[in-house]
């Protein structure tokens, strides 16, 4: 009977075991944008080199401790025939070898570590900086030489240092982008730096990583690595303002709706003839700079995709009612009519 | 009241009498009934809770879930982490602490038995008092209807696809409360309201009964039993009673500021008018941190008993266990920041914070290592408490080892706020903590009903239980490393999450088979379980001495304890080997033992019961009903009743006179424990018999 439980036992650990092994291989392939284990820059490679010698040497002493539970229930476990116990209290040597080991090991964890903090807190003197912004629930980002303003896609050169000096204008926030660095808060009141930097060109996911409300899983983030030429042809299209629709233009009936349907009063557009550009206060109850809109991939929190066929459709979800997309979202329901959205995506997609 | 003192004449009310039925549950002092109340009200908690988390895996099953609303998700992570840290596990272990503590110095009762029943009551209260909030809280200003927008639509609770959104008008901003998310501004409902009152309530329920715990230890221990004879649950106790001591009046200060700022408009959090949200971090985890230690000491302090019962061998280094936990409490004091190290703060500060983070791991592997020395050449009985404490050592190891990574600090700026963060804490506070407690109610079970735990379905139980937790907690490592943020309602099926939080789900309803079965084992071990006897686990320490079930009295016969492990060596001598040798009449001398401590030779005088307790604390919830509605004249008004039933009550408990004959509070008078201690030796008492081993005799208190 007791034999041929344990037989199951057996059975059934190793079924489990194979399972959880097929599982692994199968898990791991898939493709994961968010994963810590790909740095894509200095600072994320920094950190993983970091963190694999204290995974394995974690590893070594849950061998040890793990180990040394079975062999004790294995080699002790109460038997016919086993005899009483020795009744050893303790050993002092034991005691003092158990507490200097652990210690020099965690020394030699600490210098590496402390040194690290120190390296990877303070940004470059050389580095790029870029304002961003935490609102509910998305980034802006702001460049401050070039002076121009955009929302979720943070643009960056390859292979150079950018300083994200932060803040937020409601809650706090947490920018993360794993590929190229850890987080760090947004606090509102408060400037906090993240030295970001990424290798190649390439984009890279993030989220933030603090809650912040009703949406704080649709708050996401993306970070636009381009070579260097790019990136400054990017900064000198986007210094340029948009068009401004004339009647008859294809665009001009969403510029209308913009204008007649409170869009206005959020959102910034920057037109080409200053005089008809609406610059809203960033410390006011802004949305997202719209100037460029089309250029961005992502858009509402870095949740809909901003690019290609979808982008017609994405828009059409959100402009008809953006709180059920985004729960609590500060755009709201404004009960426009199929042709007002279809009339504003027309604008939208224009601004490249 | 079967052996009590006659009921003393002078008092404004007639002191209670019940001994049967509600009202003797209302106005019990005796620590075992408030244990017993504890434990039940915890695990109510702890099926509640575990119901919240259960519909959160349902939610996270799938890539962009749409079986909540936003506004329940987030309510429901809310509650469920303050239900199982304050509603669960520290009630949980005030049960095995309340009922146990006396028993294992071997006294009759705590120091103060009626600010034991207060420490109860005011939990009881506070409980509902926070539980309340999801019939009358709100969660938004009530503007806006779910989901449908308009000018206010930011304003709904909920919205979104999904269902359970009355749900949503709970507290929803975590239960850290960070500001100033959770502030007035950005959750002007009335629920967080309930949530920093109902916390503060059942803070001062702990903040009474650390005080009540550290008295007892320190007057009420038996004869002979010495600080350092002491086992180690009663010094876990102790030292969770001093950190509660020290941390609790912080959240405390923490949760008045949130208060004032929501209700009378201080601005302590504001950042918009030059207030500090970061302050309340700091504040939040100076408590938070040693809360960590709070919750896992008193299980660090069954295993401690559990390991060298069945391992038929002392606790391997007992006086090393002990300083550890001293040290873990200690430096559990200087280690908050560690929450913090993405928020912003110097370099210096999280590297000191990084180092002092990773010295907590010495004492932590101190034990560790001294309960695997417990084990090792042992004569280990795999009985089910044994099960749970291995289970304990083996998972709260992971959680240790991946707490080291965290002290890594750059490490930890990728993993904070993740899900690997979440698989830590479930590896300690679950696999540790809840192992622990298990472990503890498997092994007492005798102590409150004189039966044993069914085996089989013990054995199921754990079995069951290891597996579904490790299916659920081992899988959130590997998705917090692949970047699943915390709190999240939704993830993207391009994030490649979906199969392992699948997987996890499945956990967790395999964890919640297993609880099923426990529950089952329980109610029908009550009344049908082998009976235990004595002692039938052969054990170690003087609880075991009070017959099963435990008499109202405890003990007709106080022990006087001659050594560390008393009852063993009262069984047991060494051979020259140093092997266990049981005495030739040990089983006589327990049929002695048993014999005596059930015939008391003289009515024994015990604490009276009272009704003060009960509506002391029945007046809190209804003061702070009153302040979260203080702006309407009735809650002006609720105020002002819930200060006259409290004040009242004071009168009433310091008006009710002293207990006849020796009249001090905590009912055991010195001098009457001395007369029993010396009825234990006198000849028509069992023949205690001293055990050869240690060589140590008795002495006054160190």
């Amino acid at each position: 009977m007791a034999r041929s439980r344990l037989r199951l036992v057996r059975l059934g650990a190793l079924v489990a075991v194979t399972l959880l092994l097929g599982a692994c291989s199968l898990i791991s392939s898939e493709d994961q944008p968010l994963t810590t284990f790909e740095p894509a820059g200095p600072f994320a490679e920094r950190i993983d080199n970091l963190f694999w010698p204290v995974f394995w040497i974690a590893v070594a002493v849950f061998v040890l401790v793990q180990g040394a539970i079975l062999v004790a229930v294995f080699l002790y476990r109460d038997r016919d025939g086993s005899k009483e116990a020795k009744q050893l209290h303790g050993s002092p040597k034991l005691e003092i070898a158990w507490t200097i080991i652990p210690a020099l090991i965690l020394a030699g964890i600490a210098v590496p570590t402390t040194a690290a903090v120190f390296d990877l807190t303070e940004c470059g003197p050389d580095a790029i900086e870029v304002q961003v912004t935490g609102h509910q629930w998305w980034f802006e980002y702001h460049y401050p030489d070039a002076e121009i303003t955009t929302a979720n896609v943070m643009v960056i050169p390859a292979g150079q240092e950018v300083c994200a000096r932060m803040t937020s204008d409601d809650v706090l926030h947490n920018f993360w982008i794993p590929a190229l660095n850890g987080k760090r808060y947004l606090v509102p009141g408060q400037t906090t730096e993240l030295r970001l930097q990424a290798d190649q060109p390439g984009e890279y996911w993030g989220h933030c990583a603090e809650f912040c409300g009703l949406s704080h899983s649709l708050m996401r983030a993306r970070v636009q690595a381009l070579e260097p030429a790019e990136y400054n042809a990017w900064l000198a299209s986007q210094q340029a303002g948009a068009t401004l629709p004339v009647e008859g233009d294809p665009e001009y009936e969403g510029y209308q709706v913009y204008l007649n349907k409170q869009c206005i009063q959020c959102h910034t557009v920057r037109f080409e003839d200053d005089s008809a550009s609406n610059i809203i206060a960033t410390d006011a109850f802004n949305g997202p700079e719209l100037t460029h809109f089309a250029s961005r991939n992502v858009f509402a929190g870095a949740i809909l995709p901003g690019e290609g066929q979808s982008r017609g459709d994405a828009l059409k979800e959100w402009l008809d009612d953006p709180p059920s997309t985004k729960p609590g979202s500060f755009m709201p329901d404004l009960a426009l009519t199929e042709a007002e959205i279809d009339a504003l995506i027309v604008w939208l997609e224009s601004m490249e | 009241m079967t052996a009590t003192a006659e009921r003393p004449t002078t008092t404004i009310f007639r002191r209670p009498s019940s001994t049967k039925g509600l009202w003797s549950w209302i106005t019990t002092v005796d620590h075992k009934r408030i244990g017993i109340m504890y434990g039940y009200a915890a695990f109510t908690f702890f099926i509640i809770g575990g119901l919240e988390a259960l519909l959160l895996r349902i939610q996270l099953s799938q890539a962009n879930g749409e079986f909540l609303t936003a506004g329940a998700y987030n309510a429901l992570f809310t509650m469920h982490g303050t239900t199982m840290i304050f509603l669960f596990v520290m009630p949980a272990s005030s049960a095995l602490m309340n009922y146990l503590l006396p028993l294992l110095i071997g006294a009759r009762d705590v120091a103060f038995p009626r600010l034991n029943a207060l420490s109860w009551w005011i939990f009881f209260f506070g409980a509902i008092f926070l539980y309340s909030t999801f019939i009358f809280g709100t969660s938004m200003a009530p503007v806006g209807v779910d989901g449908v927008g308009g000018v206010d639509g930011n304003l709904a609770p909920g919205g979104g696809p999904g269902s359970f959104n009355f749900l949503a008008d709970s507290p929803d901003g975590g239960w850290f409360g960070y500001q100033p998310n959770a502030g007035p501004l950005y959750s002007p409902g009335t629920a967080m309201d309930y949530w920093a009152l109902g916390l503060q309530i059942v803070g001062l329920a702990s903040l009474v009964s650390s005080v009540n715990f550290l008295v007892t230890v320190l007057n009420l221990r038996a004869k002979g039993m010495r600080l350092l004879r002491m086992p180690v649950f009663a010094w876990m106790t102790t030292i969770t009673s001093f950190l509660l001591l020290f941390s609790l009046p912080i959240i405390a200060v923490a949760l008045f500021m949130v208060t004032f700022d929501r209700q009378f408009g201080s601005l302590f959090f504001a950042a918009n008018a030059g207030g500090d949200p970061i302050l309340w971090q700091h504040l939040f985890w100076l408590f938070g941190h040693p809360e960590v230690y709070i919750l896992i000491l008193p299980a660090m302090g069954i295993v401690s008993e559990i390991l060298p019962t069945f391992s038929r061998k002392p606790l391997f280094g007992y006086s090393a266990v002990v300083f550890a936990g001293a040290a873990i409490a200690f430096l559990g004091f200087g280690v908050w920041a560690h929450h913090m190290f993405a928020s912003g703060i110097t370099p210096v500060a999280q590297a000191a914070f990084g180092l002092a983070t990773m010295t907590i791991a010495i004492p932590t592997g101190i034990k560790i290592f001294n309960w695997l020395g417990t084990m090792w050449m042992g004569r280990i009985r795999l009985h089910t408490p044994m099960l749970f404490a291995i289970g304990f050592v083996a998972m709260f190891t992971i959680g240790g080892l991946s707490g080291v990574t965290h002290a890594v600090v750059p490490s930890d700026w990728q993993q904070t706020d993740t899900y690997y963060i979440v698989a830590h804490f479930h590896y300690v506070i679950f696999g540790g903590a809840v192992f622990g407690l298990f472990g503890g109610l498997y092994y007492w079970f005798p102590k409150l009903t004189g039966r044993l735990m069914n085996e089989r379905l013990g054995k199921a139980h754990f079995w069951l239980m290891l597996l579904g937790f490790n299916l659920t907690f081992g899988p959130m490592h590997w998705l917090g490393l692949q970047g699943m943020v915390r709190r999240t309602w939704k993830y993207a099926p391009e994030t490649g999450l979906e199969p392992w939080n699948l997987a996890v789900t499945v956990g967790a309803f395999i964890i919640a088979f297993s609880i099923f079965i426990f529950m089952i084992n329980w109610f029908t071990s009550r009344r049908r379980g082998e009976e235990s006897g004595l002692d039938p686990w052969d054990a170690r320490t003087v609880e075991w001495m009070a017959p099963n079930p435990t008499p109202e009295y405890n003990f007709a016969v106080p022990p006087v304890v001659t050594s560390l492990d008393h009852f063993w060596h009262l069984k047991y001598e060494e051979d020259t080997e140093g092997r266990a040798v049981r005495v030739d009449h040990a089983d006589e001398m327990l049929a002695n033992i048993e014999h005596d401590q059930l015939n008391p030779v003289s009515p024994i005088h015990l604490p009276n019961p009272s009704y003060f307790p009960f509506f002391f604390a029945l007046g809190l919830p209804i003061m702070f009903y009153g302040v979260i509605y203080h702006r309407t004249p009735w809650g002006k008004a609720l105020i002002l009743v819930g200060l006259v039933i409290s004040l009242a009550a004071v009168i009433g408990w310091a008006m009710e006179p002293l207990e006849e004959p020796h009249g001090d509070d905590g009912g055991l008078a010195e001098h009457d424990q001395l007369e029993l201690a010396e009825a234990a030796v006198s000849p028509e008492g069992s023949d205690p018999v001293l055990p050869p081993a240690g060589g140590e005799t008795e002495s006054s208190d160190d």
